[in-house]
């Protein structure tokens, strides 16, 4: 299984290299060095003197990616693709445009992101599951249509709905829990309750059809019809065997996006002031800060292709007939 | 069993807002109600705290409360006024021939000095970087080591102050000149400070091992106008007059910066933890920053070394028939903590604002009606349900301009050919910027008739003085010219009714645009009617910010929207706009319509230098007749700010040109606490409900399942 991984890992390096490549070219054919350094410089008397000194100070006035000017293989180190991507692969983040050490305010933003994203993916969980397993023990009857339809009203609302719906009424009318903030230690609870039960229930209509169908592809199987004609009643057959065989798809779900959860929602965060790394991520795009973003992309990656590697794992001990070679 | 339920969720909910009688929704910790505390939001993070950077109003906000330049404006005092803030007084002028003498005789004046004297005994904040163990400054060479458990500025144990002195104001104007610290106003001062560029470009060069070598550097170069004459004055050295120079004093960018906190902060141990000059400041205000997470929330607490600083005396209010000073002689700041919370979003804000959790907020064109109706005699008063909650509301016009402008280079809209003029004449009356305030300022601005807004000397307020080019006067009163004086003057450029006579092709004209929102489609679907008015079609070119801008610095855009707001109150500050030396294409300038006339630039020059006099109005008028006439924009208007805030909330004079405010404010805190209270009561009714509704759902979910299981056996 360590071949495996290691093989893995070997592979997910051209696919880093790839999303660098196409984040820094889609990045600087939009928007050119001079541009950023301008946008960051502010609008009012600045002048040209002062851009170049920008951009040499942090190394944008380099060629993007060929520097002709160069021998050996400096034509290429030489590069803002080398500088500011290919030193991702040390971890080595840098600082942002506007200056501040990237990797200490990722280091800050996880945890609240996480604190959002992990109850919101363990409560959502356990109330799709519960309600996907109503609907299948009472499939094709009025309930599971009723249920069906209601699920897809909910997945056919904005998320934005949710939300300043939820505050309106938990926060603005009952007067329950702060309509927005965050705080450090247990006083962040009372400012995650809200958002993680819009989370929850946002998920709701989504998340229920997915498993619904998860139960409903198990429960044809031939091992259901034997445990029916072993005489089993309908609930011992679902929680006992349906339920069991079904966690495989469901384990493997889950476990890919798990790293995902330290990157955040960008809306959530945004709308409920919670310093997490959505929020970070969209600020940067907004100012255009690309010493974050291919930060951001890049992290964004390397978690997925972690998350990928976990799921794979993860079936050799769901399925003992997996093996990883 | 619902009192069950009820003492659970109350157990659950004291826990976690600190088991204190707050109201649950508060978005504060404990031990906040019975201080003098000031409760704001901010939208956007701070780009940058470091006084030689910071060039926006959301960074003033902060900046301007712990830095103290030279001068600041009055509070109270309209129109705008300069007075001493570290300095003992204003500054003292000496004009100076060629060989730096001393003259009296105009013709040989050359440089002007402005002699500075600062206050005596004026301290700064405590701060680790002052702190000396012995004669060695503790923490100016720290090893990786002692970094282990600092994360902020307040991990440090030990901290001290001193007195300020001369030597901080010129260190920073050394700053100003360092292009390391990329300060915007580097280019201006370039232009006026004698020595500048070449201290500039001395410091840009020089290379030095270490950051106390880098240190060492600054303050042994001098820059040569920059004279310290003893440790409580220095002077200034200008290479021409430039009476607006004043006001810059009075700009962050000239706050003291002791070289100590300089030093401190370079140390690149603090730097990988973000701890910089741009993120702590270090000042002799009166608030201090002791929680600087623009993430999440940034906390001024009063700094305890300020010195004795009072209310200005100005407004008199009536107590017992008798007029008394307000506030006079009261010793301010008033509040000891200033707590202003990142706050993204329109809706929490306002919603956080009228639950009393924010002492003041601006009004959001989504809440304009909820908060401002207009009475009979159409003059806008807060709602009733507002006032009844004790919320008031200050207006002001801000110290800014909105226009559209043209771009003269353009073969088309621009030049100096009368039939171009003519065709931005009738523009210019075809635009109805009153409809544009109402449909998209909600009302709140006021009709420009040239760059210069109320408050700024040379301002024309539509009534006595006025743009003749587009208004007219009809029996005594002041009135638009029609649509068809519009025509009129379009046909004889030559567009009869759109189409140019000479090719007999209609008249198409592009606008340059930004932004992709809702608001933006609706504002030129409204710019298009109103150049449809005089049958000219109006093609838009919707385009991100940088491209405008790369638009705008080759001159290739045609009809654009611009905007500016004043640094300092003087005509200068908005009529430079219009001159030709600052053209955007050929200089770089701000001059954004590349507008050029040479007689505008001649009064601009003679107007630049003086004092405000009946002399200067005379030429500012004559200016602004020259560019009415030739119509460079489209004389837009000058936004007026709303702004709200509890009534336990006093002292909020809005003075839109002072940023360091907060000092004057005050807070009623016990009314507040009383207040919230009564605003946030907790209702649990629906909570009772749903959880009865989960309750009967899981019985009958949990029946239902029994019966389905029993049918089955039976079947």
């Amino acid at each position: 299984m360590i071949k495996y991984i290691i093989k893995r890992f070997i592979y997910a390096i051209p696919i880093l290299i790839g999303v660098n490549l196409l984040t820094f070219t889609l990045f600087f054919v939009v928007n050119s060095p001079e541009e950023v350094a301008r946008l960051h410089l502010g609008n009012k008397r600045v002048t040209q003197e002062q851009i170049v000194q920008w951009n040499e100070e942090r190394g944008y006035n380099n060629p993007l990616f060929y520097n002709s000017a160069q021998k050996g293989l400096d034509v290429f180190k030489e590069t803002i693709f080398y500088e500011k991507s290919l030193k991702l692969f040390l971890f080595d983040f840098g600082i942002s445009d506007s200056g501040r050490d990237i990797k200490y305010d990722i280091k800050q933003r996880m945890l609240p992101s996480l604190a959002i994203a992990l109850p919101s993916l363990l409560v959502g969980l356990f109330v799709n599951i519960t309600i996907a397993l109503f609907f299948v023990f009472f499939r094709s009857t009025k309930v599971d249509y009723v249920g069906v339809i209601l699920c897809v009203a909910l997945m056919s609302i904005s998320s934005l709905f949710y939300i300043i719906g939820g505050q309106y009424l938990i926060s603005k009318l009952l007067h329950l829990v702060p309509i927005s903030g965050y705080a450090q230690g247990y006083e962040a609870i009372k400012f995650l309750v809200l958002p993680v039960i819009i989370s929850v229930i946002y998920g709701i209509g989504s998340g229920t059809r997915w498993y619904r169908s998860l139960f409903l592809e198990e429960i044809e199987k031939d091992y259901v019809k034997t445990a029916k004609s072993k005489g089993l009643s309908e609930s011992a057959v679902l929680f006992n065997h349906v339920f069991k065989n079904a966690l495989i798809p469901i384990l493997t779900g889950v476990v890919v996006i798990l790293p995902l959860l330290f990157l955040g929602s960008l809306i959530v965060e945004s709308f409920f002031g919670i310093p997490g790394l959505g929020s970070y991520t969209i600020d940067a795009i907004q100012s255009q800060d690309f010493a974050i973003v291919r930060a951001m992309v890049f992290l964004g990656t390397i978690l997925y292709i972690f998350g990928l590697i976990l799921t794979d794992i993860s079936y050799t001990f769901v399925d003992p007939r997996v093996r990883l070679k | 069993m619902y009192g069950l339920y009820k003492c659970i969720f109350l157990i659950l909910m004291l826990t976690l807002s600190g088991c204190s009688d707050k109201p649950l929704n508060s978005p504060y910790g404990k031990n906040t109600d019975n201080k003098k505390v000031f409760y704001s939001s901010f939208q956007e993070r701070p780009k940058h705290l470091d006084p030689a950077r910071s060039y926006s109003s959301n960074e003033y906000a902060f900046i301007a409360q712990i830095y103290e330049p030279l001068f600041q404006y009055h509070y109270l005092k309209k129109p705008y006024q300069l007075i001493p803030l570290a300095a003992k007084e204003m500054p003292e002028l000496i004009y100076l021939d060629n060989k730096f003498e001393k003259t009296k005789d105009k013709n040989k004046v050359r440089y002007i000095k402005y002699v500075l004297k600062i206050k005596r005994g004026i301290l700064y904040q405590n701060h680790p970087a002052f702190y000396k163990n012995g004669s060695n400054y503790r923490y100016h060479n720290l090893k990786k080591t002692e970094l282990e458990g600092i994360d902020t500025i307040k991990d440090f144990k030990n901290e001290s102050t001193r007195e300020l002195t001369s030597d901080d104001y010129i260190y920073q104007i050394k700053r100003l000149a360092d292009y390391k610290n990329h300060s915007p106003i580097a280019g201006v001062m370039q232009e006026y400070i004698f020595g500048f560029s070449e201290y500039n470009k001395k410091i840009s060069n020089a290379k030095y091992k270490s950051i106390s070598e880098r240190i060492e550097l600054i303050k042994s170069n001098q820059i040569k106008g920059v004279e310290k004459i003893d440790n409580f004055t220095f002077s200034i050295i200008l290479k021409k007059q430039y009476p607006q120079f004043v006001y810059w004093l009075a700009m962050p960018f000239f706050s003291p910066m002791p070289w100590e906190a300089d030093m401190f902060y370079s140390q690149p141990g603090l730097q990988e933890k973000n701890i910089t000059l741009n993120w702590f400041p270090v000042g002799t205000g009166p608030f201090k920053l002791t929680e600087n997470n623009p993430n999440l929330r940034m906390v001024l607490e009063k700094n305890k070394n300020f010195r004795k600083e009072v209310y200005p005396s100005l407004k008199d209010k009536i107590v017992k028939r008798k007029m008394i000073s307000y506030n006079k002689n009261k010793v301010i700041p008033f509040i000891d903590k200033a707590i202003y919370s990142l706050e993204k979003e329109q809706i929490p804000r306002w919603n956080k604002f009228l639950q009393g959790y924010y002492d003041n907020s601006g009004i959001a064109s989504d809440n304009y009606d909820q908060a401002i109706s207009l009475n009979n005699s159409g003059d806008v008063s807060l709602n009733k349900d507002l006032e009844k909650k004790g919320i008031y509301l200050t207006t002001a016009t801000a110290a800014s301009t909105y226009y559209i402008g043209f771009n003269m280079l353009d073969s088309i809209v621009g030049g100096k050919s009368q039939r171009s003029k003519l065709l931005r004449q009738a523009i210019t009356i075809a635009i109805d910027y009153d409809e544009y305030i109402s449909i998209f300022a909600n009302g709140r601005g006021i009709l420009a008739q040239s760059p210069i807004p109320p408050g700024i000397f040379g301002y024309q307020d539509g009534k006595k003085e006025y743009n003749k080019t587009v208004f007219k006067k009809n029996k005594g009163q002041i009135e638009k010219r029609s649509i068809e004086d519009a025509k009129k003057l379009l046909l004889k450029a030559g567009y009869d009714n759109g189409i140019d006579k000479k090719t007999g092709k209609p008249l198409i004209l592009y606008f340059e645009a930004t932004g992709a929102g809702a608001d933006t489609y609706a504002f030129l679907n409204w710019l298009r009617k109103q150049f449809k008015k005089i049958n000219i079609q109006l093609v838009t070119r919707v385009t991100d910010y940088n491209r405008f801008q790369e638009k705008m610095i080759n001159g290739t855009g045609q009809i654009f929207q611009w905007g500016w707001n004043a640094d300092y109150p003087d005509p200068e500050n908005f009529l430079f706009l219009l001159y030709s030396k600052n053209g955007k294409v050929k200089f770089g300038g701000e001059n954004a319509s590349n507008y050029e006339s040479e007689a505008f630039d001649k009064l601009f020059k003679q107007m630049k230098n003086m004092k405000n006099s009946q002399k200067r109005r005379e030429i500012i008028k004559e200016m602004l007749k020259i560019v009415q006439s030739d119509s460079p924009w489209i004389w837009g208007f000058h936004p007026k700010s709303f702004s709200l805030s509890h009534g336990w909330v006093e002292n909020t004079e809005s003075n839109l040109m002072a940023n360091n405010t907060l000092k004057y404010k005050e807070i009623s805190y016990q009314k507040r606490s009383e207040n919230i209270k009564l605003w946030n009561k907790p209702n649990f009714n629906l909570l009772y409900f749903l959880l009865i509704l989960i309750f009967i759902i899981l019985i009958s979910v949990l029946f239902m399942i029994r019966k389905k299981d029993k049918e089955k056996v039976y079947d």
